[in-house]
């Protein structure tokens, strides 16, 4: 077991399951330091999964891919915008129905445009490559863990303190944070807080589409039908339980991302698949069950 | 006449422009796959309400059925401001024990139907209490507790159903067949079985519960108002457990139902992949929680299921197309009439961790 957690390899593999995660949990953080309970960050990184297959498929290229996936991601972001901020639906009743348009429309698109079921499989699609950082990839340890990634990670990882200092300085996050914490007091001071969530599920949109693109044409050069696989879900979790402040999120996502990939690890050891699939949402139920818990004790 | 102008510009033009905007929905996503568009709406018909000797129609019901059930079981939940959407774990666990039950404890077929029926309730009922002690004595919201139990119970399953518990002779994933004794009959003449008479009395009692019993009105009355409720010294944290409690085992009646209806077995996957759950939640929030307007919800939604299936087999449209439908639906409908049922009672729930 032990021998398994020092394995180069292992390291390699946690950016690419940590990314998606991170990506989708800082998009969620715009909502929510915006005041968007937005809960459909399944459906928007699907949404993102399959564009960026598409845009890669039809332009030849991974960051026509990625740009597809940022485009797919905001506009569900615009859906939500539109039934949720400008005809006043319930989030969770607009989240829900995302996340079934997202799955609905994947699945349904995957068999009209690629004539597919289950999986679209095609050289055609261009995946992201590796990096490979000389100097650093010699580093034990830290080398395969931050060496070899595609650009996704590295973005993923710049957004980190990019988007804490946009949320402590910019005009706009500023904005955003007070649209989340005291609406009246920025309507009142003539910027209309909907106008700026709206700018909040636009970023979430474009980041979760990020994250899609990294489940779709970074680890693997693919389209499988409902491929976020509750990705989405987890992510929200990590959102809910740091109420959307970037750096906790990271170590959150971190964790998340480790025992994901540490699941995967384990298949090759003879544990029932069932069980291994099971791993990360059992971890994230322990990390909220404990985090809920500690903070209940320590609030008392 | 003025009067009459204003409701029609209120009421009846927002409801035609849903009508034509699912219309535009429906007409590009088939137009896309290069369809027949008059072909498809006849496979529609045909799929949802016709057939031989109308099996389509009793697939159509049976269908019904088993949303309306679960949407009783959200119900029960949503009304009383509890945000249970993990209402799959809950139906999963259901027709899991339902089967096993069936499949290893031997005796007279009538009691071990009885005996499996109660224990898939007990089953629901206990995942649903599960998520609802996260949140009361823990502090997990419940709408994230709740959906993520989702996911360990459909890996459990699967994997009871792959390996100790699998019909390895069957070449799938699933499990031996109940005692065919145990088989919920037909109605005569059709391919309908009575499973749905089970959905019509829990639905009468849902109702019943919830109008005319004094703990039916303390839940809905915590649901509108949970700072009255308490403030008035009910009972808050029972009522929720045992509310919630009802709402699991309704949806292990359903998974119970299933499996002695219609699969005759456990097959992996087999009540998470028609989105039972979901249905069933997009069903109760499509008629603002009105509880004798759930069950014509359910069948509307399961008529697009099985009305896509019938595109597809007919006009070659894929059936995924239901999926999209139904959350346009959503979007159009549920934004405007049911907003304001939930926003009052969930974000207590939901933000019950960090009060």
């Amino acid at each position: 077991m032990l021998d398994l957690l020092f394995d180069p390899s292992f390291f390699a593999s946690v950016p690419r399951f940590v990314t998606p995660i991170l990506l989708a949990a800082l998009g969620g953080a715009l909502c929510e330091r915006a005041g968007v309970f937005n809960i459909a960050l399944e459906g928007f990184l699907l949404a993102g999964a399959f564009a960026a297959v598409l845009g890669s498929w039809f332009a030849g290229s991974a960051y026509a891919g990625a740009l597809a996936a940022m485009i797919g991601g905001i506009l569900m972001g615009l859906v939500f915008a539109e039934f949720n901020l400008r005809r006043g639906g319930d989030a969770i009743v607009v989240s829900i129905a995302i996340n079934l348009l997202a799955a609905g429309l994947t699945t349904y698109l995957l068999r009209a445009i690629f004539n597919v079921t289950g999986a679209f499989n095609d050289a055609g699609i261009v995946g992201f490559k590796a990096i490979h950082l000389p100097g650093i990839a010699a580093i034990p340890f830290l080398g395969p863990l931050l060496s070899g990634q595609t650009i996704l990670f590295y973005v993923a990882l710049a957004m980190v303190p990019l988007l804490h200092m946009f949320f402590a300085r910019h005009r706009l996050g500023l904005r955003m944070r007070a649209a989340g914490e005291n609406p009246a007091a920025l309507q009142a001071g003539g910027v209309s807080p909907k106008r700026v969530q709206l700018w909040a599920l636009v970023g979430c949109g474009a980041l979760c589409g990020l994250g899609g693109a990294q489940l779709s044409i970074a680890n693997v050069n693919l389209f499988v039908e409902n491929m976020s696989a509750g990705r989405g879900w987890i992510a929200v979790v990590a959102v809910l339980l740091t109420r959307g402040r970037p750096w906790p999120l990271f170590a959150i996502a971190v964790i998340f991302g480790v025992v994901d990939s540490l699941s995967f690890r384990v298949q090759g050891l003879g544990m029932p698949q069932q069980f291994t699939d099971m791993m990360p949402y059992l971890a994230t139920l322990i990390v909220l069950t404990a985090l809920s818990w500690w903070r209940r004790r320590s609030a008392q | 006449m003025k009067l009459g102008d204003g409701i029609f510009a209120r009421e009846v033009v927002p409801w035609l422009a849903v009508v034509f905007w699912i219309a535009v929905v429906l007409f590009v996503l088939v137009e896309l796959v290069s369809s027949d568009f008059g072909a498809a709406v006849q496979g529609f018909i045909q799929g949802a309400f016709g057939g031989r000797r109308l099996a389509y129609l009793m697939t159509t019901l049976s269908r019904a059925a088993l949303i309306t059930g679960m949407a009783l079981s959200v119900m029960l939940s949503f009304r009383a401001g509890l945000f249970n959407i993990g209402g799959e774990g809950q139906l999963v666990a259901g027709g899991l024990v339902a089967a096993l039950v069936a499949v290893l404890v031997p005796g007279p077929p009538l009691l071990i139907l009885a005996l499996s029926i109660l224990a898939a309730m007990a089953a629901g009922a206990a995942w649903a209490l599960l998520a609802g002690a996260l949140q009361l004595y823990v502090g997990v919201p419940l709408l994230v507790g709740s959906l993520l139990l989702n996911y360990p119970i459909r890996y459990i399953a699967s994997y009871l159903v792959a390996h100790p518990y699998r019909d390895v002779a069957s070449g799938m994933v699933q499990s031996h067949l109940v005692p065919q004794a145990t088989w919920l009959p037909y109605f005569p003449g059709t391919r309908l079985d009575i499973g749905i008479l089970f959905i019509v009395v829990a639905a009468i009692f849902a109702v019943a519960y919830s109008h005319t019993t004094v703990h039916g009105y303390q839940s809905r009355m915590n649901g509108l108002s949970p700072d009255f409720a308490r403030t008035v010294g009910l009972p808050v944290n029972r009522l929720a457990l045992q509310t919630l409690a009802m709402s699991g085992a309704i949806a292990g009646l359903v998974g119970a139902i299933a499996v002695f209806g219609i699969h005759h077995r456990y097959i992996d996957g087999m009540l998470v992949q028609p989105l039972y759950a979901w249905t069933g939640i997009i069903a109760v929030l499509l008629v603002g929680m009105i509880p004798w307007l759930v069950p014509i919800s359910g069948f509307f939604f399961a008529a697009i299921q099985t009305g896509a299936a019938g595109m597809e087999r007919t006009a070659g449209v894929p059936k995924e197309i239901a999926l999209v439908v139904q959350a346009v639906i959503i979007l159009l409908v549920a934004s405007r009439v049911s907003g304001a049922l939930l926003s009052s009672s969930d974000r207590k729930a939901g933000g019950g961790g960090d009060a």
